[in-house]
């Protein structure tokens, strides 16, 4: 499958473009919670998104052809399907939604599952979008965890001591392949491959061998070299047992050397969101050739190095764009993603 | 797609009973909240009817389930530990109000390096379809299937063991 439309809604602005704007001119306020500042229930936040992502390209959104996936971890009031169906009755989409509920790897699953919904045949196009709020309920509950920090998060670095919570909404559409047939495009990103596996370890817990995301990198690997990775959006949450979890799992995949980058410091973790919202960002910069820093990172803080960065960095040559988001979440859980840029000469 | 082995689970069953007499090896069991508990017990009936050699790592066989109310149970129960009269948030409550919960316990229990997935859907006919799409040359079977535990005396769970 193919993507063809994305949108963001997040504190720091209501598109993509002006997202990175202001992450690249170094722009962001240091919160450590990042609310979204209008009051907003979680079906409408959901609804604009999505009208906005399909504004420019010929996707349909009212018919049997378009499946709509809802990633989020406790939807509205605890509610996940109540809203997803507004959200689908506001669209006038006829199918029932599908909401993916996968911890914090929800994001990427979510893309997942899109394309095998469209791969098998079952629908022309898949509108993924994800969202989170952030109420006492979930702030209590990773403050009596003890994951929260007082400050910015750092991701990865030597001083990292906690997540942040942030909210956004992220809507990413695809369709099938032949969608080129009749609408053409000049350059596009392809969906290659994405999977999920388990630690089968703890359900807090990261793996001690990053098992589960080790998996994950080596099966989104396969059909391309490690070298030829451009970047890795990594989760990076900023907790001392996330990140120093994933540079293990990087270095097992041979992956160390691979920029890579979180954007936690940026928006703090977007739960349901952050798959999404991560991988649209990380895909738009680097159709400018850009890769995008990570706020916070001042000193290697993991046992194996990861290579982030705290500025954004340029893209030497014209080599394929080959991009993979990683995540994982409580339950055990990991899922990776990998897309390349395909442009037509 | 063909179903090789299935389980219904209803709020008749003495989770606890079962628990004790069919299972009775991983004490994990009583942290879990109901909707673990309900899966645990009917994936642990589901697996000893199928029959093969148990606990070995694998990583091509997913747990995929579903429901309309997730882990709402639980969630009730998180939701009165920080009530601001009486504010006291339980961490080890906080941790099960996730529905993914479920397969990871049933992931830990039997080495499953696979996939593990939860959806929240309306119908239960919905999920069939999921699962069909879930098998893969890499996913060669799936232990999947509905799964409702809104209290005690009010749970269920459908599952099947699916192969292509």
């Amino acid at each position: 499958m193919i993507l063809v439309g994305s949108h963001i809604i997040t504190p720091l602005g209501d598109s993509v473009e002006a997202n990175i704007a202001r992450i690249l001119a170094g722009d962001t306020p240091d919160e450590i919670v990042h609310k979204l500042p209008e009051a907003g229930d979680f079906a409408n936040r959901c609804v604009r998104s999505i009208t906005e992502a399909l504004q420019k390209d010929a996707v349909p959104v009212n018919t049997t052809e378009t499946v709509i996936i809802v990633s989020s971890t406790k939807g509205e009031d605890l509610d996940l399907i109540t809203p997803a169906q507004r959200i689908c009755e506001e669209l006038e989409n006829p199918n029932p939604p599908i909401v993916v509920s996968n911890a914090c790897t929800s994001g990427v699953c979510a893309q997942i599952v899109a394309n095998r919904l469209i791969e098998s045949g079952q629908y022309k196009y898949a509108v993924v979008v994800g969202c989170d709020i952030v109420t006492e309920f979930i702030r209590s509950g990773f403050e009596a965890l003890k994951a929260l920090s007082d400050t910015v998060c750092c991701p990865f670095d030597a001083h990292r001591d906690g997540l942040n919570l942030g909210e956004a909404v992220a809507t990413m559409v695809f369709a099938a392949d032949e969608y080129l047939a009749f609408h053409p495009k000049q350059a596009y990103w392809h969906y290659e491959a994405g999977c999920m596996h388990n630690d089968a370890n703890h359900l807090t817990g990261p793996s001690r061998e990053g098992e589960g995301s080790f998996r994950c990198l080596c099966e989104v690997l396969e059909g391309v070299d490690a070298k030829d990775v451009t970047m890795i959006g990594l989760h990076g949450t900023g907790t001392v047992y996330n990140d120093e979890m994933e540079s293990i799992a990087l270095y097992r995949a041979g992956l160390s050397a691979v920029p890579a980058n979180s954007l936690k410091g940026y928006f703090g973790h977007t739960l349901g969101a952050a798959g999404l919202l991560e991988t649209i960002l990380c895909l738009r910069a680097l159709e400018e050739r850009i890769i995008l820093p990570t706020k916070g990172f001042t000193e290697q803080g993991t046992t194996y190095p990861v290579a982030v960065n705290a500025a954004h960095r340029h893209i030497e040559g014209n080599n394929d764009l080959h991009f993979i988001k990683l995540l994982s979440g409580f339950g055990g859980t990991n899922a990776a993603v990998r897309y390349k840029r395909i442009c037509n000469p | 797609m063909q179903s090789i082995a299935d389980i219904v689970l209803t709020s008749e069953t003495r989770l606890t009973d079962v628990y004790r007499t069919q299972i009775g090896d991983y004490p994990k069991f009583f942290k879990m909240d109901l909707l673990c508990r309900v899966g645990f017990v009917a994936s642990e009936l589901l697996l000893q009817q199928e029959g093969v050699e148990r606990f070995v790592p694998r990583d091509n066989r997913a747990v995929v389930l579903a429901g309309r109310s997730g882990c709402i149970h639980n969630d009730r129960a998180y939701e009165a530990t920080i009530q601001p009269d009486n504010y006291f948030p339980s961490p080890s409550l906080f941790v099960y109000t996730l529905p993914n919960i479920v397969t990871g316990e049933i992931a830990i229990r039997n080495k499953y390096l696979g996939e593990t997935m939860y959806y929240a859907l309306q119908e239960e006919e919905q999920l069939l379809p999921l699962i069909e799409a879930t098998l893969s040359d890499k996913i060669s079977s799936v232990l999947g299937g509905w799964i409702e535990a809104i209290d005690d005396e009010h749970f269920i769970a459908k599952l099947h063991i699916w192969i292509r």
